[in-house]
């Protein structure tokens, strides 16, 4: 999972690159691969991470809400960044990129640092059914 | 307590806002007070309005933005719970801001009271930062090298302020203290222990994440926040008396760790994936530099001595440490940290319905360029004037203009937050 993050890091930094260069095809390309790539991370997370540490410590309400809750948010901005490569709008891309950036940034610290320690000790017992799974998700990206 | 709890500890936003905007009012000052005295004031570290000035900078810029910072930080980045952070930011800011006041008046007018108002309220106001902040640190379930620099630097702010409270009380009563010795030591944990050890804790953080760098080696991490540690015990030793030469060497082995630290920064920041450059990153490139020309001064002055005796040369590193490096990667940071806070509360008052603005439109690119730029020559007359007393007035007036642009800025971004924030309300 964390290597993925770093993936996803690279293909944000081109898009935004060629963005501020105002080469939209080259821009087009990139936020799409990351839009995916992200997606992908995401519904990983969501649908099969997520629960199976749910399941295991009982805590629905707690760091995965907020972690559910900050994707809400990217997927968001991504969007956002989307309409604005549409208009062509460098400004108002860079903006958001800007925003989704720090957001990105301290989501995956926290996943990082705090999460997925938890998540490891927690799931301890299951690494062997649940790793296959994760690794097949993000690969299929 | 579960570690959980800890991600949803951001404070309110007026808990940092408060000490963010109070810091740059005391650069103001600052540079005013080098316009009212000129030159003479650069002439040795000693000048009553230099010991002013520094303190200026050091508990009214720099202590009032850590500050503000570590509440917001610790909680959100490190997993700490801060205790009452309403509360605790209600009694510290205020403490905080008064008793800089104090000390400033106190080195001006030589007034024993004054010295020793200050001392009683520092050691109230930081008493209650480090327990509150201390026990969010140490009983942090994270791991990893920012929390060891975080523990670290806080053991640094324990010591500094301990230290400057024995200097106030001291110099009140006219006591027969290895005074001289003392302010060294003071000086050396409060820049070293407290402000680079946090600087280097929040660069393993900030660096990576604002510019797509790779991370920091672990190595050096780690080892940066520690080795200065072991320098700082090593260089409180010298009240037990040293020969100049092994004082020396533990100075050397402090600014050896110091510009590891920073061309490891710049490094990291040449290999960015980030193409893109903004303001923040050319602030922070800014203070490696001056970290860096810290270090080949120091070795210059102990290379050749008639340079090395004048007493401007301990201002001209002054100069280059207060306003150089902790003024300008503070002026860089804030850049990053207001914006981003006035987004992500906004979008939490908002809901997923009300998008607020973006980081550019709370404060444009531009006007952070145009003040990166005043706060460079502001930074090269300072330096020029420490030798040229001539431009002592120009570059006290260049300063001024220099944190009053930055306050500006800063208001501008509550500005959009504040007018966002209503119109949220209105609509609901």
């Amino acid at each position: 999972m964390h290597h993925h993050h770093k993936h996803c890091d690279e293909l944000f930094a081109d898009a935004e690159a060629a963005a501020a260069e105002k080469d939209w095809a080259h821009a087009k390309m990139s936020l799409g691969a990351f839009h995916g790539d992200l997606e992908t991370h995401f519904r990983t997370e969501e649908e099969v991470l997520f629960p199976a540490f749910e399941a295991a410590t009982g805590m629905t309400g707690g760091p995965t809400q907020m972690m559910r809750y900050e994707h809400a948010q990217m997927r968001e901005l991504v969007a956002r960044m989307e309409e604005a490569m549409r208009e062509q709008d460098g400004e108002a891309f860079a903006g958001d990129a800007e925003t989704l950036l720090i957001l990105m940034q301290q989501h995956n610290m926290k996943e990082e640092n705090i999460l997925y320690p938890m998540i490891d000790r927690s799931l301890a017992g299951q690494a062997g059914s649940l790793g296959p799974v994760l690794r097949e998700r993000l690969a299929s990206a | 307590m579960h570690p959980n709890l800890s991600f949803e500890q951001a404070p309110p936003i007026s808990v940092p806002f408060r000490f963010f905007l109070t810091a740059p009012l005391f650069g103001i000052a600052a540079g005013l007070l080098l316009l009212w005295q000129g030159g003479e004031m650069l002439s040795s570290r000693w000048m009553p309005a230099a010991l002013a000035a520094t303190h200026l900078l050091v508990v009214g810029f720099m202590l009032q933005a850590m500050c503000g910072a570590l509440l917001q930080f610790v909680p959100v980045a490190a997993g700490g719970n801060i205790w009452r952070p309403r509360l605790v930011a209600g009694i510290v800011h205020p403490l905080l801001l008064v008793a800089a006041g104090l000390l400033v008046a106190a080195f001006l007018s030589y007034r024993p009271a004054l010295f020793l108002g200050a001392a009683h309220l520092f050691v109230a106001a930081l008493g209650v930062f480090c327990i509150v902040v201390g026990a969010a640190v140490w009983r942090t379930p994270a791991q990893g090298p920012t929390i060891v620099a975080l523990r670290i630097a806080m053991i640094g702010l324990l010591v500094t302020v301990a230290l400057g409270a024995t200097l106030a009380t001291g110099l009140a009563s006219g006591a027969q203290w290895p005074l001289l010795a003392l302010t060294d030591i003071h000086a050396g944990w409060g820049l070293g222990g407290w402000g680079l050890v946090l600087l280097a804790g929040v660069s393993y953080f900030v660096v990576p994440m604002f510019q797509l760098t790779p991370a920091y080696p672990a190595w050096l991490a780690r080892g940066v926040p520690l080795l200065l540690m072991l320098v700082l015990i090593l260089w409180t030793l010298q009240l037990l008396g040293f020969p100049a030469e092994i004082r020396m060497a533990i100075l050397f082995a402090g600014l050896a760790v110091a510009g590891a630290f920073a061309v490891q920064t710049l490094r990291l920041q040449f290999r960015r994936r980030r193409k893109v450059k903004d303001a923040t990153l050319l602030f922070f490139r800014t203070a490696m530099v001056c970290l860096l020309v810290i270090v080949a001064s120091a070795l210059l002055f102990a290379a050749v001595p008639q340079f090395g005796q004048d007493a401007r040369a301990p201002v001209w590193l002054g100069v280059l440490a207060l306003v150089g490096v902790f003024v300008t990667a503070i002026n860089g940071m804030l850049y990053k940290i207001v914006p981003f806070l006035n987004w992500l509360h906004l979008q939490r008052l908002g809901g997923m319905t009300v998008l607020p603005p973006t980081m550019n439109q709370m404060l444009a690119e531009r006007r952070m360029r145009q003040q990166l730029y005043a706060h460079l020559a502001a930074l090269v007359l300072l330096l020029a004037a420490v030798w040229f007393p001539l431009l002592a007035r120009p570059a006290g007036l260049a300063f001024a203009l220099d944190c009053l642009w930055l306050a500006a800025n800063l208001v501008t971004a509550v500005r959009v937050y504040r007018d966002f924030r209503d119109r949220i309300r209105a609509a609901a």
